[in-house]
């Protein structure tokens, strides 16, 4: 297996235990994927399906009440899983190995102090560099993102929008880590600052070879950017395939809505919207979590959940009106055998 | 006969810096465009953010007076409204939609007061049942009703609710224009298009002509039926949405129509990266 990230089981719940009354909101229920090396993972999903606290999860970045209550995540360059870590290996990783891109970029670089100190911040004790070691490779890191070195005496105010959008993904690449989390890198920005900020995300990362995680709820920026994606709705992952195939054949009735209510420009055909509001996590309905919304819905979807299992290789979705092919029926019952 | 809207020639600066040092800028430079009384359209403003679209919607709403230039609505001049009176008939009439549904509401007060409040001022109900009567017929219209909303802190619902309720509260004093800004943006996926749609309905079944300021080329494309496109302040292109979208003339329209993400790259992403 040569995964970047290997996630397996994943469980991860807001807990809340005031007065005796314990409530439970489960924001990642099950999560199963894998991201292989060199490769765009996007995740798409409306807000407050989980896909933040996935996020958080994944980057070993979580507090109280959101806890970790089964199963493993498994980074390639580390030997050990995520969460048998301590804080000072994991403070080490960080950074170095593991990066990331926030949304909205105003809210991260630190307002009262320039660019230049948040690079100090960020990444200087992570690059065992001498000091103008470091802001040669961080000016090398700036003109590649087509920023001038003068951005450094500035402060985050003084930059624009996608300026600042640059500056945060230098800030996450200048150690050239292994593994970077993309969370909305693009979503606050305006269409044409939004392609160049696309676009030099994916140089930059084919340019050092990392693999990425890139989470937006905006399915075209995932046709412009992602090789493989998965759907999440209510906490689970739904669907899953290289990004062409879950856009030219959508298999699950989410994934279908979603992909057939996108507007283009020289479609003039009706785009109907999907009746009902997304679930509550802290009373999800039973059985498969989309059946209240779901045109296809049956008694059985009402009472057990159905299983992300693999419908042609290299897809995953969890419906019960989808039917496995031949193959990956074959495939599956290889693959797990009880262990 | 006079038209619903029309603004002429409208210029707003605004000036920064000290005594020494001034320097002057126009947010919206020279606009001028009209909406007919009798035939209710979409008429979108589309452009970056940092084009004036937000200063135009403000001045339309008289929140902000033009420096120079004319807004007049049903013939009368907008910047010459005095007194209250006259500011709650013009309010009845032409009615706001903002960005972020969570910050058009007070997160520390109930959503129904807010219908109530415009039921009592621009729909004269001054009894708690006619206002809750207008409150839910208004609700009815977005595809809600007073149950789901009654009581209810802005944190109880969804966006896509939120956004609806939002609309249901402009629509209580039957008004003859909205003016939405980025009233999507902050909506998810899967509701989005409900609300794209609602629009469509309230200018084809209620004739409320809708300005509809947008940075999305695409769904300005799906609903509107005419287009503005500013940039910093100026307008480039004006026409039918068609027309102007699928074929556009200004280089700057056309920057705008290339930036906009295909969903036919799909099939280029995945060759590039397979290696």
């Amino acid at each position: 297996m040569d995964a970047a990230l290997s996630v397996q089981n994943l469980r991860a719940y807001y807990v809340t235990d005031y007065y005796g009354v314990r409530r439970e909101v489960r924001a990642v229920d099950d999560i199963t994927l894998s991201v292989e090396k060199n490769e765009i993972y996007g995740i798409a999903g409306e807000s407050s399906c989980g896909k933040s606290t996935f996020i958080k999860t994944v980057a070993a970045a979580i507090r109280p009440p959101l806890r970790v209550l089964g199963g493993s995540i498994k980074y390639s360059f580390l030997e050990r899983d995520l969460y048998d870590l301590d804080e000072k290996t994991l403070a080490d990783i960080r950074w170095k190995h593991l990066s990331f891109i926030p949304q909205g970029s105003m809210n991260v670089l630190n307002p009262v102090r320039r660019i230049r100190e948040s690079f100090q911040d960020f990444a200087f004790p992570h690059m065992r560099l001498g000091r103008s070691e470091f802001f040669d490779v961080v000016n090398q890191r700036l003109e590649r993102l087509h920023l001038s070195p003068s951005i450094l005496t500035a402060f985050p105010h003084e930059l624009s929008g996608g300026m600042r959008q640059r500056v945060a993904i230098a800030l996450a690449t200048v150690c050239r880590p292994e593994f970077i989390i993309a969370d909305e890198p693009t979503t606050a920005l305006d269409v044409v600052v939004q392609k160049d900020v696309l676009a030099l995300t994916l140089e930059t990362q084919r340019e050092i070879g990392s693999s990425m995680i890139f989470v937006t709820h905006d399915l075209t920026v995932h046709a412009n950017i992602s090789n493989r994606l998965g759907i999440m709705y209510a906490g689970r992952l739904i669907e899953e395939g290289l990004t062409r195939d879950v856009f030219r054949n959508p298999m699950h009735p989410y994934t279908q809505h979603l992909v057939a209510s996108l507007p283009q420009i020289g479609d003039l055909t009706p785009k109907t919207a999907l009746s009902g509001a997304p679930p509550s996590l802290a009373q999800p309905p039973s059985g498969c979590r989309f059946h209240p919304r779901c045109p296809l819905a049956t008694d059985i979807c009402r009472q057990t959940n159905p299983e992300l299992i693999t419908v042609v290789p290299g897809r995953r979705v969890a419906c019960y009106a989808v039917m496995p092919s031949p193959e990956a029926r074959a495939m599956t019952n290889d693959k797990f055998q009880p262990s | 006969m006079n038209p619903l809207l029309s603004v002429e020639h409208v210029t707003r600066t605004y000036t920064r810096g000290g005594i020494l040092g001034r320097i002057e800028f126009s947010a919206v430079d020279d606009v001028s465009f009209s909406l007919e009384a009798a035939r209710p359209e979409i008429f979108a403003i589309i452009g970056e953010s940092g084009s004036g679209k937000t200063t135009l919607a403000r001045m339309i709403l008289h929140t902000e007076k033009p420096s120079g230039g004319v807004i007049r609505f049903l013939g009368t001049e907008v910047s010459k409204l005095r007194g209250r009176r006259q500011r709650l008939q013009f309010m009845q009439k032409v009615q706001p939609i903002f960005q972020n549904p969570a910050e058009a509401f007070n997160p520390l007060k109930r959503v129904d007061r807010y219908l109530y409040a415009s039921a009592y001022y621009f729909a004269g109900r001054r009894s708690r049942e006619g206002r809750e009567a207008a409150a839910d017929e208004a609700l009815k219209k977005v595809g809600l009703s007073l149950v789901e909303v009654k009581g209810r802190f802005p944190h109880e619902l969804s966006g896509g609710q939120l956004q609806r309720t939002a609309i249901a509260r402009a629509l209580i004093s039957s008004p003859a224009l909205i003016v939405a800004d980025e009233p999507v943006s902050m909506v998810d996926a899967s509701l989005r298009m409900s609300i794209v749609n609602l629009f469509k309905t309230l200018r084809d079944d209620l004739k409320v002509s809708i300005v509809y300021i947008t940075h999305d080329l695409a769904t300005a494309y799906y609903i509107s039926d005419r287009v503005l496109i500013l940039q910093k302040g100026k307008v480039v292109e004006t026409g039918p949405a068609q027309e102007v979208l699928s074929n556009p003339q200004h280089p700057y329209t056309i920057r705008l129509r290339e930036a906009i993400l295909s969903l036919d790259d799909v099939d280029n992403v995945q060759a590039g990266s397979s290696q």
